[in-house]
């Protein structure tokens, strides 16, 4: 009966942390003339050993380490696992379109190892200044990378917004624990959990909650929280798009269920309307908004908004069910935007050529690959049977009809045939014949870590459409662990366990 | 008498339309072998298709092939297939239209081949997908799978406005299939067993146990859906510009059917007590729309266009005959959408085949063909006389029983009106035989020459030909199965029975099994209580 090594219990992060030290000091220890573009397979081999260390903690006994900050249990491994996999299509798909000539590769590399410890360890803190902490080791890495492409103004720019309104938002956050604090004399999810209920101060409860809400909502881009997105999609680097607009989002995602369901399910009267709300403002906002834009990120930018207000819909189905669907969202969500941005990456080229919708006109004549999977993966967004959309959406409208918030699932369907309409413009655009008259451009080069990349997007996206059998049995185990949270929550003793060995 | 085949062939017919797509998307773009490998596999699944008629069991109620195999557990989905007489044909034509659909693309589709037969296969597999689901959540993402090629081909073959269409199309079937949605899950929700079962639903809805108010806006949202589709009439917004921009190949194999089945399957079948509600408009809304159709087509310049009101026209009499609510108006609205499905195949090839001859679809630029076209001229002419329900030809077996049930069934000022569009159908199908292919030659026909028909085009417009022929001297062929899926109703659970006259039918009677009278039911809620299998004690000889 021995106990866990506490180790165990961080080993995907320390992996991380492992692989990124040592893309920096290789960085600096290699002569400056030489490419540093192996780096990259150095981080992906990393987060491919961290993804495999995520599923193996699946050995062990559910249960908190290091004094009750941090947390392994099926729904800390699904995060893992999906944020893992995310991390590893992005620095794959960086690998391949990375101009060869960049500079500071070793620190981009680094700096996605970095950003995926943050938001592993976001997924897994139960304690909520490791949550505090956790949020900022990932936002600073993505505030560097939303700037890596300094030579434009847009880059910086993007960098700059994301920065001050991103700092803006943990402040927010900070608030919202420290008040949790002054109610409680704790910052250990579990005890504030335990003794909320009985807390004296009723309105310092509310406004914990209600700073948290700010904060993470800030994160997950939901309307009114969300005019960062846009400008920030719009000028960091497509490749680092596909990581920004997914992983970030899924880890904040996973606090915010933690953060209502686990701290303030007794609230559930009070977030759970905000929610609503702000779910049917992100969809109709984000889609309003879509339908007018010409610029491609943009516009995929309006419509991450549009989804993560689908994924809010979830929230308001019955707890177990609704953490199960807004996790599988979460899933299908991330499968399905990686891959646009990889296809988007590859068509329109590192510095983006290719910007405005019509320029994408004839993809398919041009590149056929990438044009049916750029069709599949719109296909896919809009929500279309056979796809993870579809089952994504379907599990979180399916949440909300059985707790009886029809009209919110009204709305959001109805919302899904109003995103049809510019999905399919930049689809059936894509899929037209090409002008005569214009010139062509260069047919994009796919190299082969890109098509694992492609591979891995498609494979999941299809596996989520088709057999979401798996993938929802994990989602429904992860919520029911949420759920149950582990019977003896002090903080000094870790349970006794039975170690994997 | 079932053998191993039986239980699986249906997943054959559904799947091998979809090898064949991933087999063309993998090899390489190399000459006309794309066509090969889609002409190959459409074959072969005709084939297939042909195996269930043969094997149809007529009489024995309830579905018959079927397959029920768990697909996902929580929601409870099931990959559950089976087909009834109502699909039956349905799933035959579809089979046989798309082999028909590929050769007349043949030299049509030059760029893009390899996308153009995938997602041509992938449409095939949605059609049969939508015909033989029985399960609800299946039944709807082949529904809804069904719009992405046709919305892509569109946009990517499309005459002029391709994209535009496309967007209509996809958007008018999209959005309505949003409420049908949440309508399912709703049932989903209610039911007790939680189930997407199309029988266990149909029991459920008809047992009273889920409240009728809400009964009514769900059926309300499954109606829309499918009106949409139809298109019922005022929801034809984008019948015109897709009949004018879709390839040939697929406006042929879509046109229609998809959602007069559902609206008998999944409307009138699952809501019998709603359905009968809301009857009065939508046979108020049919007139309107056969009457409004023919009208338009009477003025269309472009033969698209023409086809396209004509198609209206038509399939609102199928919707008349649907709610009619009468099980001999059902047998005629399915056999008029057989009917329909070949005769406007026809159509749709030989048009087809005009404008690649002469790059044009304006009515008046043609004029004097039949010198110069022969060929193209008599089948013209046979396929127009099958449209416009000439006798001995397919057409006229359903309008005939369609409109004689109307008569009979719902009211004369109804049928009237209804044999009034059939006969401006007349007027305007016999005018664009003469203005396409009699009178003056115009200028177009002297200066361009054209070649007839060539072998190919023969190879698929014969048989057609050929079927409208036997679809309208035998029609007991096909109404044995037909009536094996559209049951006569327990006798209790026919309120109107008394009341209601009855139509006086002349096809065969021992096909029709003389069973006769106003339904409640389509065919598996009989299949459920063995006792009413029997035809009802008033059916008259």
């Amino acid at each position: 009966m021995n106990p866990v090594p506490d180790i165990y219990r961080i080993l995907p992060e320390v992996i991380l942390t492992l692989t990124g030290v040592a893309i920096m000091l290789i960085d600096a220890s290699l002569p400056p003339a030489w490419p540093r573009r192996s780096l990259g397979w150095v981080a992906a081999i990393g987060t491919t050993l961290a993804l495999w260390a995520s599923v193996g903690q699946l050995g062990l006994p559910e249960g908190t380490g290091f004094f009750a900050t941090v947390e392994t249990s099926a729904f800390t491994i699904f995060f893992h696992v999906l944020i893992c996999g995310i991390v590893l299509v992005a620095i794959l798909l960086a690998l391949d379109t990375l101009p060869e000539d960049s500079h500071h590769q070793g620190e981009f590399y680094a700096l996605i190892s970095f950003g995926a410890v943050g938001m592993c360890l976001l997924t897994g803190a139960v304690e909520l200044l490791v949550v505090f902490i956790a949020l900022e080791i990932s936002s600073i890495s993505t505030y560097i990378l939303a700037g890596y492409r300094k030579h434009t103004g847009r880059s910086p720019e993007a960098a700059i917004k994301y920065f001050l309104l991103g700092s803006f938002a943990t402040a927010f956050l900070l608030y919202g624990i420290a008040l949790a604090f002054g109610a409680t004399g704790t910052t250990q999810i579990y005890e504030i959990a335990r003794i909320l209920p009985t807390a004296q101060n009723h309105t310092f409860v509310l406004a914990a909650l209600g700073m948290m809400l700010v904060g993470i909502l800030f994160k997950v881009s939901a309307v009114p929280f969300h005019v960062w997105t846009p400008d920030v999609y719009e000028g960091a680097p497509t490749p680092v798009v596909a990581l920004l607009s997914t992983a970030p989002k899924v880890a904040a995602f996973a606090l915010l269920l933690r953060v209502v369901y686990e701290i303030f399910p007794a609230l559930h009267s009070v977030w759970s309307p905000l929610l609503w709300i702000v779910a049917v403002l992100s969809m109709t906002v984000g889609n309003l908004a879509a339908l007018r834009q010409q610029n491609v990120k943009r516009m995929l930018a309006y419509s991450a908004i549009a989804h993560a207000g689908y994924l809010l819909a979830a929230f308001a189905g019955n707890s177990e069910t609704g953490i199960a669907a807004a996790s599988f969202y979460a899933a299908a969500y991330a499968a399905m935007n990686v891959g646009i941005f990889a296809v988007i990456t590859l068509v329109a080229g590192y510095d983006e050529h290719l910007s405005l919708i019509d320029d994408f006109r004839g993809v398919i004549y041009r590149a056929p690959l990438l044009g049916s999977l750029l069709i599949f993966f719109l296909i896919s967004l809009i929500g279309i049977p056979f796809t993870g959309g579809f089952f994504g959406k379907f599990y979180s409208f399916t949440a909300a009809v059985d707790n009886g918030a029809i009209a919110l699932a009204i709305i959001g369907l109805l919302n899904s045939g109003l995103a049809a309409a510019y999905y399919l413009r930049l689809a059936l655009v894509a899929a037209q014949r090409p002008l005569p008259d214009k010139p062509v451009p260069p047919k994009p080069e796919v190299g082969i870590a890109v098509r694992v990349a492609l591979f891995l997007a498609v494979a999941a996206t299809l596996i989520l459409g088709i057999i979401p059998g798996a993938t929802l049995d994990a989602a429904q185990t992860a919520a029911h662990t949420l759920q149950v949270p582990p019977s003896q929550p002090a903080p000094t003793v870790v349970a006794p366990v039975q170690s994997p060995q | 008498m079932m053998t191993a085949i039986d239980h699986s062939i249906l997943t054959l017919i559904l799947l091998a339309p979809l090898a064949g797509a991933i087999l063309i998307a993998l090899i390489p773009d190399r000459a006309k072998l794309p066509n090969w490998i889609a002409l190959l596999t459409s074959l072969v699944t005709f084939l297939f298709t042909l195996h269930l008629p043969v094997h149809f069991i007529s009489g024995q109620p309830g579905f018959q092939f079927e397959t029920n195999i768990p697909w996902i557990e929580k929601p409870a989905i099931f990959y559950h297939v089976g087909v009834d007489g109502l699909s039956l044909w349905l799933v035959v034509l579809t089979g046989l239209l798309a082999p028909i659909g590929i050769i007349a693309s043949w030299n049509a589709i030059q760029t893009r081949r390899k996308i153009f037969y995938s997602l041509f296969l992938v449409q095939q597999t949605a059609m049969f997908g939508v015909f033989i689901s029985l399960d609800l959540m299946v039944y709807y993402g082949f529904w809804e799978l069904s719009l992405v090629p046709m919305a892509i081909l569109i946009a990517m073959y499309g005459r002029k406005e391709g994209p535009k269409a496309a967007l209509k199309f996809f958007l008018f079937t999209f959005i309505p299939s949003a409420p049908l949605l949440v309508a399912i899950l709703w049932l989903y929700a209610r039911t007790n067993p939680h189930t997407f079962n199309f029988s266990d639903l149909q029991y459920q809805t008809a047992s009273g146990i889920l409240p009728a108010g809400a009964l009514f806006w769900a059926a309300l949202a499954f109606l829309f859906a499918f009106a949409v589709k139809v298109p019922v009439f005022p929801l034809y917004g984008w019948l015109a510009d897709t009949y004018n921009e879709a390839p040939v190949a697929l406006a042929m194999v879509v046109a229609g059917k998809l959602g007069l089945y559902s609206m008998l399957r999944f409307h009138v079948g699952l809501f019998p007590a709603q359905a009968r509600t809301i009857a009065p408009l939508l046979i108020a809304l049919a007139v309107i729309g056969i009457l409004y159709g023919a009208c338009l087509a009477l003025v269309q310049r472009d033969f698209w266009r023409l086809l396209a009101y004509a198609a209206l026209s038509h399939l609102s009499l199928i919707v008349l005959a649907i709610y009619g609510l009468t099980f001999t108006g059902w047998s005629g609205a399915v056999y008029q959408i057989l009917s329909h499905g070949v005769v406007d195949g026809a159509l749709f090839l030989l048009l087809g085949a005009l404008e690649l001859r002469y790059s044009t679809s304006l009515i008046d630029s043609y004029g004097g063909l039949a010198a110069k076209v022969p060929r193209a001229a008599t089948y013209f002419v046979i396929a127009t006389l099958a449209m416009i329900g000439l006798p001995i030809l397919s057409g006229f077996i359903g309008e005939f029983l369609i409109l004689s049930t109307t008569f009979a069934a719902v009211s004369r000022g109804w049928a009237v009106a209804g044999a009034l569009g059939v006969i401006l159908g007349a007027a305007y199908m016999l005018s664009l035989v003469q203005r396409l292919f009699y009178g003056p030659e115009s200028a177009m026909a002297t200066s361009k020459p054209a070649t007839d028909l060539r072998f190919g085009e023969l190879a698929v417009l014969t048989p057609l030909v050929v079927l409208m022929l036997v679809m309208g001297v035998a029609p007991s062929i096909w109404f044995n199965a037909i009536q094996t899926g559209v049951h006569p109703p327990p006798p209790a659970a026919a309120p109107r029975a008394d009341t209601t006259p009855r139509a006086v039918i002349l096809i065969d009677r021992s096909a029709a099994q003389g069973v006769e009278g106003p339904v409640v039911a389509l065919s598996s809620a009989s299949a459920r209580d063995s006792a009413h299998l029997q035809p009802a004690p008033e059916a008259q000889r």
